[in-house]
């Protein structure tokens, strides 16, 4: 394996290269590429300042050379750096990375810069999950022996007491043959057997039948989540997935449906084989439509976003324009809103209800998990939210290695990358801001979650199902971030001083007036210091 | 005087949804009341008459007469009164108390908050400027106090107490005083002791196209020679270039380098207070838009240029504080009459070099010197007088809104908290002490306010607690004594707990500020509770070792809290949950249906965040109407 980085690392080190950062003096020291990281340390008695960088954080490099003459090249297309080389070739490389940071390495030796860039090209973007650092990292407190993960649906179900007399766990998914980015294990109503599961699900996109995600303590009513059924242009129907529905409520209880595709795109999914539960065949249910972007067109956001945080300008008016422009805070407002209708179904109304979208993998769960923010008192806890991530993203198969292939700096042709997960951290961080006591992590917690959802020391948030996971083994051969987020001397890092448990919903306001952009790290008041100063959403 | 006291029936209407409240409208002689009825423990609003801006009357409704007010602190309600004569009357009265014509009509001169003529006194001597320039080190052997204002001879706009550099005499002054227009000649307002550079005030020169002043040219000397450091001084013309070239026709505008041997001139571009008025009005405009979208926001937040002008104020401040930190040297702010933009930006730069302002009592002491005693126009720029609509400006709100901006880049530099800048906001408009009133030192001993008012700054150093801002820290202060915020525009954001005071739905949070004040409330209970059963104890003859407690804990109880949707909402969550569950037990008696067992966190709630708009029972057949969300394609489902 070795064998195989090594070929990708033509010069190990360098000597003599100096490390701009933002707002930092420029720091001169050695440069070393290992088969996972960038080291840089500086040359320095005392103090001296190191650097580890994963380089699949790499979302993009810009290098630029100066050779012997001075005349400049510009193999790589890269906006405007400065040429810093003073005698002999020298180049710059310029690394941007997925959790948004900036660096620069101005590197001596012309051929000494193209060999590291290159490298770096090659090593950030490994295509076998199994080549990835978690399955190389082997820190000394750690023991692959130690459980990985902080739940199962069968734990949940266990807990759950109340659940016993109308919910059960169903293994129908065992091989992964109903569903393949569900887990083995699901709750479902007691009613409907596993024949009739397995026939709702190949009504389902992706066989994503509904199941249950949470189970409202106040009122025994539940939250659902699943794909679309397929009923295409003529309205097919499928008895056993409106048995599954009705079994769900009680026959004198009516449910929500809450799509979240506007009216038009559930119609029009019907060309594509898709569609919506009809009124006429499921009587208990009534449908609303709150639509949520996703895909490309929450990539492309992100996109524009961080390009405006980096508008060199300082121009008021123009930052404003393009802020509106890039559409992030509006998707933001849509997130929380939708999630505060669904609590409010919940827990006001008293009425179970379902979420879904297209493929129930990315709004889906962002919505169903906000919802239970705003509602579950458990779920606010430090283990609960990470319990709460574990269930409704990991395990219920949030597509993570595309969806977080790229981030916003990449020049690469966008294919499946979505920053759906990240507006769940900064959805998170607005409750947060609404309600510093609820909570019981900081900020800080969400940035490093942000951080290793798209690379990682750990295995959590590898692959894009639990099926992945087995066929790759990913249990046995990586550390679980959860489990290593929650020794004591790590969580203390995130936990949240005033957090005081309350057991009442935390109900957001939704007015924009109320939301507000999250730069990240800037206005926290402990480490008060402006060293890592961030541009933009991270 | 009064046609009436009180209207009942009177509903209220929240201007973000459609709650309504009935209560009762009280009218006063100082203010406005509405009580809301058959609530125990019912929910009051209290306007000063002074802090009304406007009131509407609407066209009628079938439910009343629709009554609209808006305040200079941004509250905005909506009444409506059951019978439209009584509308009229509220309607009319208001009109007449709200546009005194002569400054005795001001509530200063009749609000008596208990103190005799001593304390009266002693309220009126805690901010002192004297002691102040001695805290700068002055007068020093550079710079001196002159006497030349004394009797407001030169400048009636100044104060007495003048500090000129050493070398400028007093043909100089007189000459150059008359050079300035309103008199207003450079005199130093801040002294920066490290590197002995001053920043001095002045109004725009009376330059015209040509005109030339020998003893201003003196004058600018003196002030370059004064400071060893820099062979030259900067001057900050805060307004954008073609606002001054414009003035030079009207026989104004602005120094000419070539006159001025030793100076730097630098325009800065700040708009006046015309811009700024209309710009606020945009600003309120879209974010009192009711179901606004986040999109239709920021485009308004742009379009209005708020945030634009407040980068401005706080871009010129860093300027001034880089030139007199950095470079050491001198600098000389001027606008046109140098009382509104060079307030603000002289007020802001001191801020940033100087941690002293960035306590509780040296922010008093800014704003008395920059503000109040070099004759910011408050009573014009306030609206405090029946007067010319054209001078009313959001100046000193701007101010506030800049220190806020650096509060929230510097969360522990700050001794107050936002709190207290909403406090100083409220009480320049109030009228209620006698600090604001008039526009200029001089008009302020004619009218004998110190004798015949109290003081805002006594009042508010009474219950300083209130104000304090839990994170500060004075060692902050040590590491960073002047501060270097970022001019990312990302860091300039909507000051919502300002705009939106007295929104409910725009505050269902629960605040840090609000928490900490709880902390320390429980706290001095227990105190109090342990000084109890230890004196039970003794009495019983039981010795114990004396518990060590702060001794004022008994005598200094805490103030009632403020009246504020920021802090005013129940203090604890606790507090909330045992008047929900009241609350929830009655309703439960009373109407099994009804909503009292809604719970929430402190007043958050759902159907106030209007997330849709769900019908609590589904046996109603008009499905569409509750689908057709999007396009009108609800019918699909039928």
């Amino acid at each position: 394996m070795t064998m195989e980085f090594s070929e990708h690392i033509k010069t190990a080190n360098v000597d003599d290269v100096v490390l701009k950062l933002p707002l930092r003096p420029a720091l001169k020291g050695t440069l070393c590429v290992t088969a996972h990281h960038l080291v840089f340390s500086e040359r320095k008695e005392e103090g001296s300042y190191q650097l580890l960088l994963l380089l699949r954080s790499v979302d993009a490099i810009e290098k630029s050379v100066e050779n012997l003459l001075g005349y400049p090249q510009y193999p790589s297309a890269g906006p405007g750096q400065r040429m810093t080389g003073l005698s002999g070739s020298s180049g710059t490389i310029v690394i941007k990375c997925k959790d948004l940071r900036i660096l620069q390495f101005d590197i001596p030796g012309m051929e000494e810069c193209l060999n590291v860039a290159s490298s770096i090209e090659a090593l950030s973007s490994l295509e076998s999950v199994t080549e990835l650092y978690p399955f190389f990292h082997r820190p000394r407190e750690l023991s692959l022996s130690e459980p990985w993960g902080l739940s199962s649906p069968q734990q949940q179900y266990a807990q759950t007491e109340r659940l016993w007399d109308r919910w059960r766990l169903s293994k129908v998914n065992r091989n992964f043959s109903v569903c393949m980015s569900y887990p083995r294990t699901v709750i479902v109503p007691c009613a409907i057997d596993d024949i009739t599961l397995a026939k709702a699900a190949s009504f389902r996109q992706g066989g994503r039948f509904p199941v249950l995600c949470y189970y409202h303590r106040s009122n025994g009513m539940v939250i659902m989540r699943s794909s679309q059924p397929m009923t295409g242009a003529n309205r097919k129907r499928c008895r056993e997935d409106e048995l599954l529905l009705q079994a769900a409520i009680d026959e004198s209880e009516m449910g929500y449906i809450i799509d979240t595709r506007s009216a038009q795109q559930a119609q029009q999914a019907r060309m594509a084989g898709g569609g919506f539960e009809s009124k006429a065949f499921y009587h208990h249910w009534r449908r609303l439509h709150r639509h949520l972007e996703r895909g490309k067109v929450l990539q492309e956001s992100l996109i524009k976003l961080v390009e405006a945080c980096g508008d060199p300008s300082q121009n008021m008016d123009r930052w404003l324009s393009k802020l509106e422009n890039s559409k992030w805070l509006s998707h933001v407002h849509s997130a929380l809103s939708t999630a505060g209708l669904v609590a409010e179904c919940v827990e006001r109304d008293g009425h179970s209800v379902l979420v879904h979208g297209f493929e129930g993998t990315d709004t889906t769960l962002l919505v169903t998990s906000l919802a239970q923010l705003i509602l579950d008192p458990a779920s606010r806890t430090f283990r609960g939210f990470l319990q709460l991530l574990e269930r409704e993203w990991v395990q219920a198969g949030h597509p993570f290695r595309q969806r977080c292939a790229h981030s916003a700096h990449s020049h690469a042709r966008l294919r499946q990358e979505c920053p759906a997960f990240l507006l769940l951290l900064d959805a998170t961080w607005q409750l947060g801001r609404q309600f510093p006591l609820a909570l019981e992590f900081s900020e800080v917690l969400l940035l490093r979650l942000a951080q290793d959802a798209y690379a990682s020391d750990y295995g959590t948030f590898l692959c894009s199902s639990e099926q992945e996971r087995c066929a790759l083994q990913v249990k046995e051969n990586t550390h679980c971030l959860f489990q290593f987020l929650l020794r004591r001397e790590e969580r203390e890092k995130y936990v949240n001083p005033l957090y005081e448990a309350t057991d009442l919903a935390i109900w957001p306001s939704v007015h924009p007036q109320s939301l507000q952009l999250w730069t990240g790290g800037q206005n926290m008041p402990k480490p008060w210091t402006r060293l890592e100063k961030r541009s933009g959403l991270l | 005087m009064l046609h009436l006291d009180f209207v009942e029936q009177v509903k209220l209407l929240d201007r973000f949804n459609n709650k309504t409240t009935t209560g009762t409208l009280y009218l006063t002689a100082t203010h406005l009341i509405f009580v809301e009825s058959n609530v125990p423990g019912a929910h009051e609003i209290w306007i000063l008459h002074h802090h009304i801006a406007s009131v509407e009357k609407l066209s009628l409704t079938t439910s009343g007469c629709p009554l609209l007010i808006q305040c200079r602190n941004f509250r905005v309600v909506h009444f409506v009164v059951p019978r439209e004569r009584d509308c009229h009357d509220v309607y009319s009265s208001l009109l007449r108390l709200l546009r005194p014509v002569s400054y005795d009509e001001l509530y200063a001169f009749s609000y008596n908050p208990k103190q005799n003529e001593q304390q009266r006194e002693v309220g009126w001597q805690l901010i002192d400027l004297t002691a102040e320039f001695e805290r700068l080190g002055l007068p020093c052997d550079q710079w001196q106090l002159s006497d030349v204002n004394r009797d407001y001879k030169v400048c009636e706009t100044y104060p007495r107490d003048l500090y000129v550099p050493i070398t400028a005499s007093k043909p100089i002054i007189v000459g150059s005083s008359k050079f300035r227009s309103k008199g207003r000649f450079p005199v130093l307002t801040y002294f920066y002791q490290e590197k002995k550079a001053a920043v001095c005030r002045c109004s725009q020169p009376l330059s015209g196209f040509s005109a030339r002043c020998l003893e201003d040219e003196h004058m600018l000397q003196a002030i370059s020679k004064a400071n060893h450091n820099s062979r030259f001084v900067y001057v900050m013309d805060t307004r954008p270039k073609l606002n001054a070239l414009a003035n030079r026709a009207a026989g104004k505008g602005y120094e000419n380098e070539d006159n001025y041997s030793n100076i730097r001139f630098q325009f800065v571009g700040i708009e006046n207070i015309h811009v700024m008025r209309a710009s606020l009005q945009k600003l309120l405009e879209v974010v009192g838009t009711r179901s606004l979208s986040v999109n239709d926001y920021l485009l308004g937040l742009e379009s209005s240029g708020w945030l634009r002008h407040i980068k401005a104020i706080v871009d010129a401040a860093i300027f001034l504080t880089k030139a007199v930190t950095v470079e050491g040297a001198s600098v000389l702010v001027h606008c046109s009459d140098g009382w509104d933009r060079t307030a603000q930006v002289c007020a802001l730069g001191a801020l940033l070099m100087d941690p002293y302002y960035r306590t509780l009592k040296g922010f008093m002491v800014l704003i008395e010197k920059e503000w109040i005693s070099f004759g910011h126009k408050f009573a014009d720029r306030c609206d405090q007088l029946d007067g010319d609509p054209r001078e009313v400006s959001p100046v000193f709100t701007q101010f506030l809104d800049c220190v806020w901006q650096l509060m929230e880049q510097f969360p522990q530099a700050f001794e107050f908290s936002e709190w207290f800048l909403i406090q100083l906001h409220e009480h320049v408009h109030s009228c209620q002490f006698g600090n604001f009133l008039g526009n200029s030192q001089r008009q302020r001993e004619e009218l004998q306010l110190k004798d015949r008012t109290y003081s805002l700054w006594a009042h508010l150093l009474s219950e300083q607690h209130n104000y304090l801002n839990p994170v500060y820290s004075p060692s902050f202060a040590e590491r960073h004594p002047v501060l270097e915020p970022s001019t990312q525009p990302w860091n300039f954001k909507f000051w919502r707990n300002m705009y939106h005071q007295f929104d409910r739905t725009m505050h269902p949070r629960q605040s840090i500020l609000k928490h900490t004040l709880t902390l320390k409330e429980s706290n001095s209970k227990l105190e109090d509770t342990a000084h109890t059963l230890q004196a039970k104890l003794q009495t019983l003859g039981v010795s114990t070792s004396p518990l060590e407690l702060h001794s004022w804990s008994r005598e200094h109880r805490l103030p009632p809290r403020p009246q504020s949707l920021i802090l005013g909402a129940p203090l604890s969550r606790k507090e909330a949950q045992q008047e929900e569950e009241v609350l929830g037990e009655e309703a439960l008696e009373d109407a099994p249906d009804g909503n009292g067992g809604e719970r929430t966190v402190e007043g958050s709630s759902a159907t106030e965040n209007g997330y849709g708009e769900l019908q609590s029972s589904f046996s109603s057949k008009n499905e569409p109407a509750m689908v057709s969300l999007e396009f009108g394609v609800a019918r699909m489902t039928c």
